[in-house]
This record gives C-alpha cells, structure tokens and sequence, in this order.
C-alpha cells in the first residue's frame, strides 16, 4: 500500500496493509511532528505532495529494497496539509522472515523518502515561515 | 516553444503560481533551466532544483514536448 493523506494517519492499518503470515518481523517507522526547530517553536508544518511522482517514487524505493530484502510486505503512508506538533507525518511499516532484515529495510525506505520524493514541508514558527532545506 | 510548468514548494513562491506557462527558448531540460535561471533567477539559489518530466526525474538532455507534464522539484523535505 501506497498512500498520501490528507486524513490522520491510521498506523495500525499500515500495519495490517504489511503483514502477512510469511513474516516473522514487521518493522514500523512512525515521523512526527517535532516541536522545534534549532532552538526555535514551531507552530505548525505544512507538507504538500506532487502526488502522482510521489506515489511513482516511493515505489521505485520498494523495488529497490525488494531486490536486497526479502519483503513479505510492505506499506507507506505519507500525510500532506496542516499537521500540528506531535502528529504523525509518515508511517513506514516492512514485514520480512525475520527480524534483521526488517530493520534494514525500513531505515532504508525512510531514508530514501527523504531524498527523492517529490514532498515538501514548510515550517511555521512564530515569527514567520520556511520551506525546509530550500537553501544552504 | 510554449510550456506549461507546474510548480511546489518554494519554486511556486519564486514562479507565482501553481502552474506557470513559460515560452523558452530551446527544446531540451537544459534549456528550459537557462530560460527558468534567466526569468527567475532566485532559483539559483536553491540547494538544488530537478526538472520533472511525465512524473519522472529528467536528465538535461531530454527534449521537451509541448504536450509533457512538466514539473519543477526544488529540494524535497518530506518525512
């Protein structure tokens, strides 16, 4: 499963979406929201997707990770819109055979996300506003 | 040839709007860069800027054609 949400995050769907019987680990990875910023309090963050690119690229990185892990099953669910400090942005959640792998496998999802997926976040504090790594 | 560029995060704050139609000069990825860096040239200063072709990452040798989706990817933060 593939999603992108403007709707809370159900973690435990993700879940059940990469579990099957074959495995005996699923690895769950959940991003939120922190409340600060070097130094600075965050009021909210805006994350907006280009969706179809998104989806495209996400799934570039499972086939990348199924060629080094054995997946059992996999799922992604990314949020977009307004999210609060403490809210679920991202959840990752990988099932394998075993344990090790699932580790792997999740860190390098959540990596990858980071650096190719067309998403973006805007952070709002409370003297003005950023798009995060916009600029050196 | 006439573009339509559809635009996130901070490239639309720089462009103007979500989806901007540019006349460039040229037909491939690189050239639609120098016509962008020439109209906008605080795109410059971005960490990085991709050219998105068809929901795809686009080499600056690829050609354009009027009828591609085309998208600008300034840095990604997502996660």
């Amino acid at each position: 499963m593939i999603e992108i949400t403007e709707q809370p995050i159900e973690v435990q769907k993700v879940i059940e979406a990469a579990s099957l019987k074959e495995a005996g680990a699923i690895n769950t990875f959940i991003g939120t929201v922190r409340n600060q910023t070097s130094g600075k309090n965050v009021v909210k963050l805006e994350y907006e997707a280009y969706e179809p690119m998104a989806i495209a690229e996400i799934q570039k990185i499972i086939d990348r990770a199924a060629q080094q892990w054995s997946l059992t099953g996999w799922a992604i669910s990314h949020r977009t819109g307004t999210l609060l400090p403490g809210e679920i942005a991202v959840v990752v959640a990988v099932s394998t055979p075993h344990r090790k792998e699932s580790f792997a496998a999740c860190q390098f999802i959540i990596d990858s996300l980071k650096q190719t997926v067309p998403i973006w976040k805007k952070e709002f504090f409370e003297d003005g506003d950023q798009w995060v790594s916009a600029h050196p | 040839m006439k573009l339509k560029i559809k635009t996130f995060g901070i490239s639309r704050d720089i462009l103007g709007g979500r989806e901007v139609e540019l006349d460039m000069n040229g037909t491939s990825v690189g050239d639609l860069r120098k016509t962008l860096s020439t109209r906008y040239p605080t795109l410059d200063k971005l960490n990085s800027l991709f050219i998105a072709v068809n929901h795809e990452y686009a080499p600056d040798e690829k050609v354009l054609s009027d009828k591609d989706e085309i998208a600008l990817i300034p840095p990604v933060s997502g996660g």
